[in-house]
C-alpha cells in the first residue's frame, strides 16, 4: 500500500496518509483495514482538513477523468468525478456551453464540486453547483452502487450533494449546462467608497448582470469601512483584449517567510483601490480571466509561506446582513491583520440542495490570513461570535478550525446527514465538527 | 484525419496517447482485455473529437485472434495510417527466477505476441506503402539488470525485432517506431516510490504523437534517459556485474 504526505490548498499541515485509488468508474471501493477509515480525494483544493483523513486513507479520484456523453444540442454532459472543471470549460465553450455554476479556480475536480457544493459569482442567479446536477452515482464501501438524482434516492443525492465526501464515493456525474454567445465576457469594474454604496451597487447589478461579486479592502476604516471594486459581467459574443487573456504564471517554491504582512497588505490594498481612475471601467476579458484570475498563478498558496494560511468564509444571513457585515468588517481592520483578498458577494435566495450546503440568502465574506498562530485565532474568535449572531455559517470548504458548537448550530440538518455517512468514511473535519465538548 | 489502431488501449500510456490524437480529430479502433473500461474510454474520446472511435476486447496471447482483429479494425477504419501497441506486463522478477513457466509466460506476453502481431501488420502497412508502426519498448531492454531482465529480455527482443524490421519497410514508405520510456508513474508502477526520474503518462503521450509526427525512428521519453542509457550500455562487464543497479 501506498502512503504519502498530504496537504491541502491551506498548507497548514503535511500529514502522511495511506492512499488508495479509483482507477475508472467500474472500479470497486477498496477494502480498508477495520478501524480505519477512507475519505475521497480529488483535487486537494479545500483549504483546511475537510478533504484531510490523518491516521486513515485517502481514496483518490484523480484517475477519473473520463467523459461519458456530451449531446451537444441539449447541453447535457456526463463525466467521471474526477474531471476538471478546467477541462469541461473548453470542450463546453467551443460548442456554445458553459458550466451553469463556477468556483473561483477551475482546478476542481466535479466531485469536489458537488461534494462541496460551489457557489459562484451568479448565485443570486444560478444557485450552488448541486442545482445543475441532473444525476450522480454513489459508490458506497459495501459495493453497493446508488443513481441519485432529485426525483431517485433524493434524500441520498440531498446528503451526497454538499456532503464532504462522507456518504462514499461519487464515481459519475450528470450535469446541465448553460448556453453561452462565446467565449468572452463583457465586464465592468466599478468603485465603491463604503459598505452602504456596496448594497446599493448590489442592488441595481444583480437585476442586469449575471455575474457580480466585490474586492474589498480590508484596512479601510470609519466612514471608508467596507470601499472596495465591485466586478459585474456577462457573457458575451467575440474575443477579449489582449490584456485581458489568460497567461499563467507560477510561484516556483514556498516563500520562506510569508509575503503577506501588514505593510505588504496596506500598499497592496490601497494601490488596488487607487489603481482604477474613474469610478467605472469596461472591459471585455476571457472568461479565464473573469472567473479565475488566480489560476493565473500556479501555486499561488505559496506566498502565505511553510506555516500557511486559514481562509475565514462565513455567510451573514438576512435580515440583519448589511450591519453583521459591517460588525465583521470593523473587527478586522481593528485588528489590521487584514488580508491579500477579501471578497463580498451577496447569495440569492434559490435554495441549495444539499443538507450541508453553506450558501443561504445573505452576504458572504472570504478572507485569507496568513497562519500566525494563536493570535489568529483571538481574531477568530472574535468574528465567530459575530457570526454566531447573526444566526450565520461558515463554510466547511475553506475550514481548519471552526469550534463544534459552531458548526452545529449554523448547520441544523446535521444530525438528520450523520444517517447517511458510509460506515467506512470519516474526514479531519467531521471528526472535529460532530464531537461535543 | 489519421486512422490508428491502438492496441493495449486501456493502458495509461496508449490512453494519453489516444485523447491527443482523438483531440486532434483521428479516428480511433481501440483494442484490450477489459471490455467494460474499453467502453469507458471510448466514449470519453468521441467527446474529446474523434469522428468515429470502435472497439473491441481481444486478449493478445491470442495469437489465432489476431487476423480477424485487424481485418475488423481496416474495416471499421477505412485502412490504416497508426498502429500503436502499447501493452505489456511488468514482470515479478523474484517470482519468476523460481519459475521457468512464468518467465516464459511474461516473454510471450512482453515480446512473443508482439512479434506475432506486428508480422501481419507489417505486411498490410508494406502492401498499401505507407504508415506508422510505433511500438512501446522500454530503456529496460537497452541493457538486462538484476532487477528486471526478464522484463528487459523481452523489451530487447522488441528493441532488435524492430530495428531490422525499420530497415526492412524502409523501402515501402512504412516508419517503424521503437519508443523506450523510462519510469512512469502509472497503475504498473503504482507499487514503487517514486523520484526525480519519473514521468507522467501524458508527458510520454506527447512524445508518442511527436514522434509519430516525425517519423523518428528511436525515441527516449523523456529525452534524459538517451544519455543515460548511452552510459549505462557503456560500463564493462566486468564491472556491471558487481553494480546494486
Amino acid at each position: 500500500m501506498v502512503s504519502r504526505a498530504v496537504s491541502s490548498w491551506g498548507n497548514l499541515s503535511r500529514i502522511e496518509h495511506t492512499l488508495y485509488g479509483l482507477r475508472s468508474r467500474f472500479d470497486p471501493f477498496p477494502q480498508i483495514a477495520s478501524g480505519s477509515s477512507v475519505l475521497p480525494f480529488g483535487n486537494g483544493r479545500s483549504y483546511g482538513d475537510s478533504c484531510l483523513n490523518p491516521g486513515g486513507a485517502l481514496l483518490e479520484t484523480l484517475s477519473l477523468d473520463r467523459f461519458m456523453h456530451f449531446d451537444r444540442e441539449s447541453g447535457v454532459l456526463a463525466c467521471e468525478a474526477g474531471v476538471l472543471l478546467a477541462d469541461i470549460l473548453p470542450l463546453a465553450v467551443a460548442a456554445g456551453w458553459f458550466l451553469p455554476v463556477v468556483p473561483g479556480t477551475a482546478y476542481v475536480t466535479v466531485g469536489g464540486a458537488i461534494a462541496n457544493d460551489v457557489h459562484g459569482k451568479n448565485h443570486h442567479r444560478a444557485g450552488t453547483f448541486g442545482c445543475h446536477v441532473r444525476r450522480l452515482e454513489l459508490l458506497r464501501s459495501n459495493g453497493e452502487r446508488l443513481q441519485c438524482s432529485p426525483h431517485q434516492n433524493a434524500e441520498w443525492f440531498c446528503a451526497t450533494v454538499g456532503g464532504l465526501g462522507l456518504t462514499g464515493a461519487i464515481t459519475w456525474a450528470e450535469l446541465q449546462l448553460r448556453p453561452v454567445p462565446g467565449p468572452s465576457v463583457a465586464a465592468e469594474v466599478i468603485r465603491f467608497a463604503n459598505l452602504d454604496r456596496f448594497f446599493a451597487l448590489c442592488d441595481e447589478s444583480d437585476r442586469d448582470f449575471e455575474y457580480t461579486f466585490a474586492w474589498i479592502d480590508c484596512l479601510a476604516r470609519g466612514r471608508r469601512l467596507g470601499r472596495g471594486l465591485l466586478q459585474r459581467g456577462n457573457h458575451r459574443q467575440g474575443a477579449a483584449g489582449a490584456r485581458h487573456r489568460a497567461r499563467t504564471l507560477s510561484v516556483p517554491f514556498v516563500s520562506p517567510v510569508s509575503m503577506v504582512n501588514s505593510a505588504s497588505l496596506r500598499v497592496f490594498n490601497g494601490v488596488l483601490y487607487h489603481l482604477q481612475r474613474s469610478t467605472v471601467q469596461r472591459h471585455t476579458a476571457d472568461y479565464g480571466a473573469f472567473f479565475f484570475p488566480l489560476d493565473r498563478i500556479l501555486h499561488w498558496n505559496r506566498v502565505y509561506g511553510p506555516r500557511g494560511f486559514y481562509q475565514y468564509q462565513c455567510v451573514l444571513p438576512e435580515p440583519g446582513a448589511a450591519a453583521a457585515t459591517a460588525r465583521l468588517l470593523e473587527s478586522i481592520a481593528r485588528e489590521g491583520q487584514g488580508s491579500f483578498l477579501a471578497s463580498l458577494k451577496r447569495f440569492g435566495a434559490l435554495s441549495s440542495p444539499g443538507m450541508l450546503s453553506f450558501p443561504k440568502p445573505g452576504v458572504t465574506v472570504a478572507l485569507d490570513f496568513p497562519n500566525k498562530g494563536a493570535a489568529i485565532e483571538r481574531l477568530f474568535r472574535e468574528l465567530d461570535v459575530v457570526v454566531s449572531e447573526a444566526g450565520g455559517r461558515l463554510y466547511p470548504a475553506k475550514d481548519a478550525r471552526m469550534p463544534g458548537a459552531l458548526f452545529r448550530a449554523g448547520y441544523p440538518r446535521w444530525t438528520e446527514f450523520a444517517r447517511y455517512i458510509d460506515p467506512a468514511c470519516s474526514s479531519s473535519f467531521w471528526r472535529r465538527v460532530s464531537a461535543e465538548s | 484525419m489519421k486512422r490508428a489502431l491502438i492496441v493495449g488501449a486501456t493502458s495509461a500510456i496508449a490512453e494519453a496517447t489516444a485523447r491527443r490524437l482523438a483531440e486532434r480529430g483521428d479516428a480511433l479502433y481501440l483494442v484490450a482485455r477489459n471490455r467494460e473500461r474499453l467502453a469507458g474510454i471510448a466514449a470519453d474520446l468521441a467527446v474529446r473529437g474523434s469522428p468515429r472511435v470502435g472497439s473491441e476486447s481481444l486478449d493478445a496471447n491470442d495469437l489465432a485472434a489476431h487476423q480477424g482483429m485487424l481485418m475488423r479494425a481496416e474495416q471499421f477504419l477505412g485502412g490504416l495510417d497508426i498502429v500503436l501497441i502499447a501493452y505489456g506486463t511488468l514482470s515479478d522478477q523474484q517470482a519468476c527466477e523460481g519459475s521457468a513457466e512464468l518467465t516464459v509466460r511474461e516473454l510471450q506476453t512482453n515480446a512473443v505476441s508482439i512479434v506475432a502481431l506486428i508480422t501481419p501488420v507489417a505486411e498490410r502497412l508494406a502492401a498499401q506503402g505507407s504508415g506508422t508502426i510505433a511500438v512501446i519498448s522500454s530503456v529496460a531492454g537497452d541493457r538486462g539488470r538484476r532487477r528486471n531482465y526478464v522484463y528487459g529480455s523481452a523489451k530487447a527482443l522488441l528493441t532488435a525485432f524492430l530495428s531490422g524490421l525499420r530497415q526492412r519497410l524502409w523501402r515501402h514508405g512504412v516508419a517503424v517506431l521503437t519508443v523506450k520510456p523510462g519510469f512512469v508513474d502509472t497503475p504498473m508502477t503504482a507499487a514503487m516510490p517514486k523520484g526525480l526520474l519519473w514521468a507522467q503518462p501524458d508527458r510520454i503521450a506527447a512524445g508518442i504523437v511527436r514522434a509519430i509526427d516525425r517519423r523518428t525512428p528511436v525515441v527516449y521519453l523523456p529525452g534524459f534517459w538517451r544519455p543515460i542509457m548511452l552510459i549505462i550500455r557503456w560500463i564493462p562487464e566486468r564491472i556491471f556485474r558487481t553494480l546494486d543497479l
